[in-house]
C-alpha cells in the first residue's frame, strides 16, 4: 500500500517538475490569432458589434468572449470564414444582412458643424469648421455612425449602385420550363 | 521554319466563315448619332476632354489617356457633343458607362493629321503616340499596345508573334483585313519590331485562310522584311495569345507572368495595321472591321466607326425575322449585348445575329459525371471539372489552387460537356468574385490603416495637450509652492490641483471683474479699457476652459 | 524481423485504430472537416501516442511489475498521457496558434482519447517488448492519421456536393466513415505471417 501512494506521488512529483518546466519554456506572448481574426472582419470599425472597433472584437473572439455572428458588414460570408479559421460551427448572422451602403450628404443643408468628421472612423468625410462637407464615397465603410450625430440630419445612407468596373458574374441558375405535354 | 509545337486539347466547332469572307470589306454610312464611350480599353478610364455643346472635329481626342495604362479616344466624325453621360455600354451586364455622345455635321472634317516617319522617331515617342492614338489590341482583349511594347527589363524577347489565325467560328474581320491590307499589317510589324527588337517575328495564320497567308507573304517579301509567315493548323483556340505562342516557339505563359518575361509578345493584326496607320499618318482609331454575319440577309466586313449604335448597323446586315438576339464576339467567347442602343467598340471584332435555330436555347444542365472530356479539351492542361466542383460549391480558395486563372475562358470545355454544363459561366463567376473579394480586401485594410493613423493621432494629441497642461500648471505652480522640479509624484500631483484651484480661482475672479465691469458705472478708464480689445475676455474665456481641461487631466 | 514489418501493417491497415477497433472516434469526427488541421492533428496525436507507448512500457516494467501494482495501470497510463498531452498542447500554442486554436478542444481531448489508451493497453495485453510496443504505438498513430487524412479530404469534396439536406453535416460524414470501415476490412488476414 505504501509502495502504491509513494510511487504514484513520485510519478506526479515528475510530471509536475516537467510540465513547470515547460510552461516556462514554451511561454506564448500575446496572440498571434487577434491579427488573423482581424484580417477577416470587414473594418468598417462601425462598432454594430458591441465593441468599439474591429481589434476590439477581434481580441473577444480569440478569447473566446464574443460570439462570431456579431457583424453585420461581414456579413454571413464573414461568420462562414471566422468558422473556417477557429474551427467553430457557422452560426446565422444575429441580425439582418444589408446591402453595402455608403452616406450621402445634402450639401444644401450641411451647417459645416464638423460632428460628422469627429464621427468618422475611417476618416472618409471631408470638410472644416463652418465649410461644407462631403463623403468620399470610395473611403467610407458605410458603418452609419455620422448619421446620428449631425444636428441637421443632412446625412442619409445610399445603396452602392454597381457600376461596370465591379460588376459580377452571377451564379448560373437556370430556369427550367416545363415540357410541352401534347393535350 | 521552325518546327511547330502543339496545345493540349481544342476543339472544332464549324467555323462558319466562309459567308462573310467573301466580299471586300465595305464602309459604313455615318451614323445619325455616335454614342463614344470613354473605356473602351484595359487600365483606367480616361479623362474626358470635351463638354456638351462643344464642337468636334474627326479624329480629334475627347478623352486622354489618365495613367500609362491606359488609351485615349477619339471623335470619330466632326458634329456637336451632345453629351458628356453614362449611356448603355457593350457589356454583358447591360450597365451603363460615361461616354460622349456626338450629332454628327455630316462634312466628316478631318483635324489636322501629324504624320510621321517611324524610323526616324525614338522609342519613348512612338509609345506616346501609340497611347495617344488609342491603339490597343484589337482582337478583342483592348490592352493599350504602347505598354505591351516595353520589353521586359530581365530577358531579350526572342520572339515577336503576330497572330492573324482569328479561331472564333464565323469571324473574318483579320481575315480580309490582311487580305487587302496586308502592306499596312507588315508595316506596322515593323514598328512593333523597332520597339520590341525580337529575334525573329512570326506572323502566325490558321490553314484555314490561304487567301490571308498569301497576302501576308507577298506583303512581307514586297517590303523586303523578314518575318515569317507560318500556316498553324485550324483549331479553336490557336488564336488565343498564349495558344499561339505557345504553337510558334513552345513556350507557356503561366497566369501571373507577362509573357515579354517569358521571351515572347503577341499582337493582332489589326492592331499593327492601326499601329501603322496612328505613326505613318497620325491617324487615331477612330473604326475598325468589324464582321457582321449570322442570321442574316447580307453578311460581310464592314469599317464601321466606334461608337455607331448597334440599331444603326442593322440595316447594313439586314437580320432576318426570326433575330432575337446580337452576339458581341464570337459563339464561343462572346456575349449578348444588352441594348440595340450598345455602341462598337474597339473590342467588338464581330457581330452575330442569333435565332433560336442558330443557337438553340441551352439544353438542361445535368450532373457532372467526371468523364473528363472537358480536361481533355482545355488549351491549358487544367482540369474543369474539378475547377466546376469548386466554383459551384463557392470554395474560391480550392479553384485558385486548380489555377483558376490560367483559364482564359475559351469555352472549349462548355463546347465538348456532354452533361451541357456551363463551365466556364461558373468560372467567370468564380473569378469576377475572387476579385471583388479581393478590392473589398484593399479597400478594409485601407480602412483600417486610416483608422488607426486616426487612433494614433487623437491619442498624440491628447498626449500633446496634457503635456501642454501640465507645463503651463507648473509654470504657474512654480512661485506658489517652492518645490523643486525633481519633487516625488505626489508632490507634482498636489502642484498640479493646486495649480487648477488657482486657474479655477483666477477664471472666477476674471468673470467676476469682467461683469463688475458690465454692471458697474464705467467710468473713463474702464470704459476705454473694455473697448480697448477683446484681450480681456478673450482671457476670462480661455481660463474657464483651462481650468476644466486640466481639472479633467487631474481626474 | 520481419515481424516488425508485419505489426506495422497491422496497426495502420488490418486493425486500424479507428476504423477496426472503432477507438478514437471523437477526434475522427471533430477534426476532419479540413485537409490541413486534419494533418495536425495526425502530427499531434502521433507525436503523443509515440511518446506515450514508450513512457507507459517504462512505467510498467520499472515501476508497476517489480511492485506488484499492475492494478494501477490504468489510472497510471492515464496520469502520463496526460502530462504528455500538456506538452504538447504547449509545444504547439508556442510553434502554431492557429493549429491550436483549431485543434481547440480536441488536444486537451487527446487525454481521454480511447485511441491514446487503448494502445498501450494493448501492448500490454499483446505482451509486447519496449520496441514492439514503440513500433505498435506509432503504426497505430499513422493508421489514425492516414484515416483521418482521407477522411477529411472526402468531406472536403462532399461539401461541394449536392447531399440531401437530412443527411447534410455529421449524419452523411458518419455514413462515409462506415463506407470506409467497410473498405478497411478488405485488409484482413494481411498480417498473417505465421
Amino acid at each position: 500500500m505504501l509502495t502504491a501512494i509513494l510511487i504514484m506521488a513520485l510519478g506526479a512529483v515528475i510530471l509536475g517538475a516537467a510540465l513547470g518546466y515547460a510552461s516556462i519554456r514554451f511561454r506564448v506572448e500575446g496572440n498571434p490569432l487577434v491579427e488573423k481574426i482581424e484580417a477577416i472582419l470587414p473594418q468598417t470599425q462601425c462598432g454594430q458589434c458591441g465593441y468599439p472597433g474591429c481589434k476590439p472584437y477581434a481580441k473577444a473572439i480569440a478569447e473566446g468572449e464574443a460570439e462570431i455572428n456579431r457583424c453585420p458588414p461581414g456579413g454571413q460570408e464573414g461568420v462562414v470564414k471566422l468558422a473556417d479559421l477557429l474551427g467553430r460551427e457557422v452560426e446565422p448572422l444575429d441580425v439582418e444582412e444589408r446591402p453595402r451602403q455608403v452616406a450621402f450628404i445634402d450639401e444644401r443643408s450641411c451647417i459645416g458643424c464638423t460632428l460628422c468628421l469627429q464621427a468618422c472612423p475611417v476618416e472618409a468625410i471631408i470638410g472644416a469648421a463652418k465649410q461644407m462637407h462631403t463623403v468620399a464615397a470610395a473611403l467610407c465603410t458605410g458603418c452609419e455612425l455620422c448619421v446620428t450625430p449631425c444636428p441637421v440630419e443632412c446625412i442619409r445612407m445610399e445603396p452602392v449602385r454597381e457600376k461596370i468596373d465591379g460588376w459580377k458574374w452571377k451564379y448560373p441558375v437556370f430556369e427550367i420550363t416545363p415540357s410541352k405535354r401534347a393535350a | 521554319m521552325s518546327a511547330l509545337f502543339q496545345f493540349n486539347g481544342g476543339v472544332k466547332p464549324a467555323t462558319h466563315k466562309a459567308r462573310s469572307a467573301q466580299t471586300p470589306i465595305d464602309t459604313a454610312p455615318l451614323p445619325t448619332l455616335l454614342v463614344v464611350p470613354l473605356h473602351q480599353s484595359i487600365g483606367s478610364q480616361p479623362r474626358p476632354l470635351v463638354r456638351a455643346g462643344e464642337h468636334v472635329k474627326k479624329g480629334q481626342r475627347i478623352g486622354a489617356a489618365d495613367k500609362w495604362l491606359s488609351s485615349a479616344v477619339h471623335a470619330p466624325t466632326s458634329g456637336k457633343v451632345l453629351a458628356v453621360e453614362e449611356r448603355v455600354a457593350a457589356h454583358p451586364s447591360g450597365l451603363s458607362a460615361l461616354s460622349i455622345v456626338i450629332a454628327p455635321d455630316g462634312k466628316d472634317e478631318w483635324i489636322e493629321l501629324e504624320p510621321f516617319d517611324p524610323a526616324t522617331l525614338p522609342p519613348e515617342r512612338v509609345r506616346e503616340i501609340l497611347r495617344d492614338a488609342g491603339v490597343v489590341g484589337l482582337g478583342g482583349a483592348v490592352f493599350p499596345s504602347h505598354v505591351k511594347t516595353e520589353a521586359a527589363k530581365t530577358r531579350a524577347l526572342e520572339a515577336l508573334v503576330i497572330n492573324g489565325a482569328e479561331c472564333e467560328p464565323f469571324m473574318t474581320c483579320d481575315d480580309r483585313l490582311m487580305r487587302e491590307r496586308a502592306e499596312g499589317i507588315a508595316r506596322g510589324v515593323a514598328i512593333f519590331r523597332d520597339l520590341l527588337r525580337p529575334r525573329r517575328v512570326l506572323v502566325g495564320i490558321e490553314d484555314n485562310k490561304p487567301e490571308a497567308i498569301a497576302a501576308m507573304l507577298s506583303a512581307v517579301e514586297a517590303i523586303g522584311e523578314d518575318f515569317t509567315v507560318v500556316p498553324v493548323p485550324t483549331r479553336y483556340p490557336a488564336g488565343g495569345a498564349k495558344q499561339l505562342i505557345r504553337v510558334l516557339t513552345g513556350k507557356e505563359i503561366p497566369a501571373d507572368r507577362r509573357s515579354p518575361e517569358m521571351g515572347a509578345q503577341c499582337f493582332n493584326v489589326a492592331t499593327a495595321y492601326t499601329a501603322w496607320r496612328a505613326v505613318a499618318f497620325g491617324e487615331p482609331v477612330i473604326s475598325r472591321i468589324v464582321t457582321l454575319t449570322g442570321n442574316v440577309e447580307r453578311a460581310g466586313n464592314w469599317e464601321i466607326r466606334l461608337g455607331t449604335p448597334l440599331r444603326e448597323i442593322l440595316p447594313l446586315m439586314r437580320p432576318k425575322a426570326d433575330t432575337n438576339r446580337y452576339i458581341m464576339g464570337g459563339p464561343m467567347m462572346g456575349f449578348e449585348l444588352p441594348s440595340l442602343e450598345a455602341p462598337i467598340v474597339k473590342a467588338s471584332n464581330c457581330i452575330i445575329a442569333g435565332s433560336p435555330s442558330l443557337f438553340p436555347p441551352p439544353a438542361p444542365e445535368m450532373p457532372c459525371i467526371r468523364c473528363g472530356a472537358c480536361a481533355r479539351a482545355c488549351p491549358h492542361e487544367l482540369q474543369p471539372f474539378e475547377l466546376y466542383w469548386f466554383a459551384r460549391a463557392r470554395n474560391f480558395g480550392k479553384t485558385q489552387e486548380y489555377k483558376l486563372f490560367d483559364c482564359i475562358e475559351c469555352g472549349g470545355c462548355s463546347y465538348v460537356c456532354p452533361a451541357r454544363i456551363p463551365l466556364v459561366q461558373y468560372f467567370r463567376f468564380a473569378k469576377s468574385e475572387i476579385w471583388s473579394r479581393e478590392r473589398d480586401k484593399a479597400s478594409a485594410d485601407a480602412a483600417k490603416a486610416r483608422f488607426e493613423r486616426r487612433q494614433a493621432r487623437e491619442a498624440r494629441e491628447r498626449a500633446e495637450k496634457a503635456e501642454r497642461l501640465a507645463k503651463a500648471s507648473e509654470r504657474k505652480a512654480a512661485p506658489a509652492s517652492t518645490a523643486p522640479n525633481d519633487a516625488a509624484p505626489d508632490e507634482t500631483e498636489a502642484a498640479r490641483k493646486a495649480a487648477i484651484a488657482a486657474a479655477i480661482e483666477r477664471a472666477r475672479v476674471q468673470r467676476e471683474g469682467v461683469q463688475a465691469g458690465n454692471t458697474g458705472d464705467p467710468d473713463a478708464t474702464r470704459r476705454e479699457e473694455v473697448a480697448g480689445a477683446g484681450i480681456g475676455q478673450c482671457r476670462a474665456v480661455d481660463a474657464p476652459d483651462a481650468g476644466q481641461d486640466s481639472r479633467r487631466e487631474g481626474q | 524481423m520481419p515481424h516488425y514489418l508485419f505489426i506495422v501493417i497491422g496497426a495502420v491497415l488490418v486493425n486500424n485504430v479507428v476504423l477496426v477497433r472503432i477507438l478514437g472516434l471523437c477526434p475522427f469526427m471533430g477534426v476532419s472537416r479540413k485537409l490541413d488541421t486534419a494533418f495536425g492533428m495526425g502530427a499531434a496525436t502521433t507525436f503523443v501516442l509515440t511518446l506515450a507507448t514508450g513512457a507507459t512500457y517504462v512505467i510498467d516494467h520499472l515501476l508497476l511489475m517489480p511492485f506488484g501494482l499492475e492494478y494501477l495501470r490504468t489510472i497510471s497510463f492515464i496520469v502520463t498521457i496526460a502530462a504528455i498531452v500538456q506538452l504538447t498542447e504547449m509545444i504547439i500554442q508556442k510553434s502554431s496558434p492557429v493549429l491550436h486554436q483549431v485543434l481547440g478542444i480536441y488536444l486537451p481531448l487527446i487525454t481521454t482519447n480511447c485511441a491514446v489508451l487503448g494502445v498501450p493497453l494493448l501492448n500490454v495485453a499483446n505482451g509486447h517488448d519496449f520496441l514492439e510496443s514503440l513500433i505498435f504505438g506509432a503504426g497505430s498513430a499513422i493508421g489514425f492519421s492516414l484515416v483521418l487524412v482521407l477522411f477529411a479530404g472526402i468531406r472536403e469534396r462532399i461539401e461541394g456536393a449536392d447531399v440531401p439536406a437530412p443527411f447534410r453535416g455529421v449524419s452523411i460524414a458518419m455514413v462515409t466513415a462506415g463506407l470506409m470501415s467497410l473498405a478497411f476490412m478488405g485488409f484482413s488476414g494481411l498480417d498473417k505471417y505465421r
